[in-house]
């Protein structure tokens, strides 16, 4: 009985149950694409009178090789990072493994009135700062009273 | 309940200094006979917000975010809340702190530590008596 388990198995499950119930907490209406955090790439996404502002931190990329698609107001980032790690018959010892390697797929939702024949693309150190612009009529305007 | 929490509260309350709230960059850390390799994902830093130290024993990689954005932006989701990164890390006495070698590559930080000469390995040949 060496490797009995220091808690009971249902405590375990409660734990797990409790800070998943914290999760979700932080987030007013949970999205149905989930939170989406801790995801690759990490994304802040913020909004001006004149366009939303996409930025996705997607670090050691060719920006060749990123996949950006713009779809019924739907932003979908997509990709392939390479792994750094070495083989398993090299004659190496991974110490630390956090960085994400592979696939990745990542989709957000922009508001209604964005213009999809308006939008640029930039991928700089490592982040990739998508630009959408609204459309005019969505814009505040001054009324000028005579 | 311990002793320990209530002796001089007062001191524990000056040292209890908040550090400021840092972004804790991922890593890799991959060791082979000659030295280690350290990648670490630092998106967000130019080359001339990214500092890589070393002293004595221990490295410290440190940067700063600066986002291209437009004035007046509202955030609506953010998930990259803080502008530093900085992480830390004790390096051991067979790693040679002189000859590191960095590149810095669209927000990836690879870090090349050698072993000091007589630390890198050395086939021990056994004596048959």
């Amino acid at each position: 009985m060496f490797y009995r388990s220091l808690f009971p198995r249902d405590v375990l499950a409660e734990l797990d149950r409790l800070q998943r119930g914290m999760q979700q907490q932080g987030d007013v209406s949970p999205s149905i694409r989930g939170t989406g955090r801790g995801g690759y790439p990490a994304m802040n996404v913020g909004s001006t009178a004149q366009s939303v502002e996409i930025h996705a931190f997607a670090p050691g990329l060719d920006p060749a090789s990123l996949d950006v698609q713009l779809d019924k107001g739907v932003l979908t980032i997509a990709g392939e990072r390479p792994g750094v790690l070495p083989p398993k018959e090299a004659p190496a010892t991974v110490h630390i493994d956090e960085r994400f390697s592979g696939r990745f797929r990542r989709v957000v939702t922009l508001p209604d009135d964005v213009d999809p024949n308006a939008v640029s693309a930039r991928y700089t150190d490592g982040v990739l700062h998508v630009s959408v612009q609204r459309r005019a009529a969505a814009q505040p305007r001054r009324i000028n009273v005579v | 309940m311990t002793d320990v929490n209530s002796v001089r509260p007062q001191a524990r309350a000056e040292t209890s200094v908040r550090p400021e709230e840092v972004l804790l960059p991922p890593v890799d850390v991959i060791e082979d006979a000659a030295g280690i390799t350290l990648f670490a994902d630092l998106p967000g830093v130019s080359r001339d917000r990214l500092g890589v130290h070393i002293e004595g024993d221990s490295l410290t990689i440190e940067g700063r975010i600066l986002l291209p954005a437009p004035e007046g932006l509202e955030p609506i989701h953010t998930e990259v809340g803080l502008a530093v990164y900085r992480r830390v890390f004790t390096l051991s006495k067979e790693l040679d702190p002189d000859r590191v070698a960095a590149e810095f590559n669209q927000g990836v930080l690879k870090l090349r530590i050698p072993k000091v000469e007589h630390a890198q390995p050395r086939r021990i040949a056994v004596q048959v008596a």
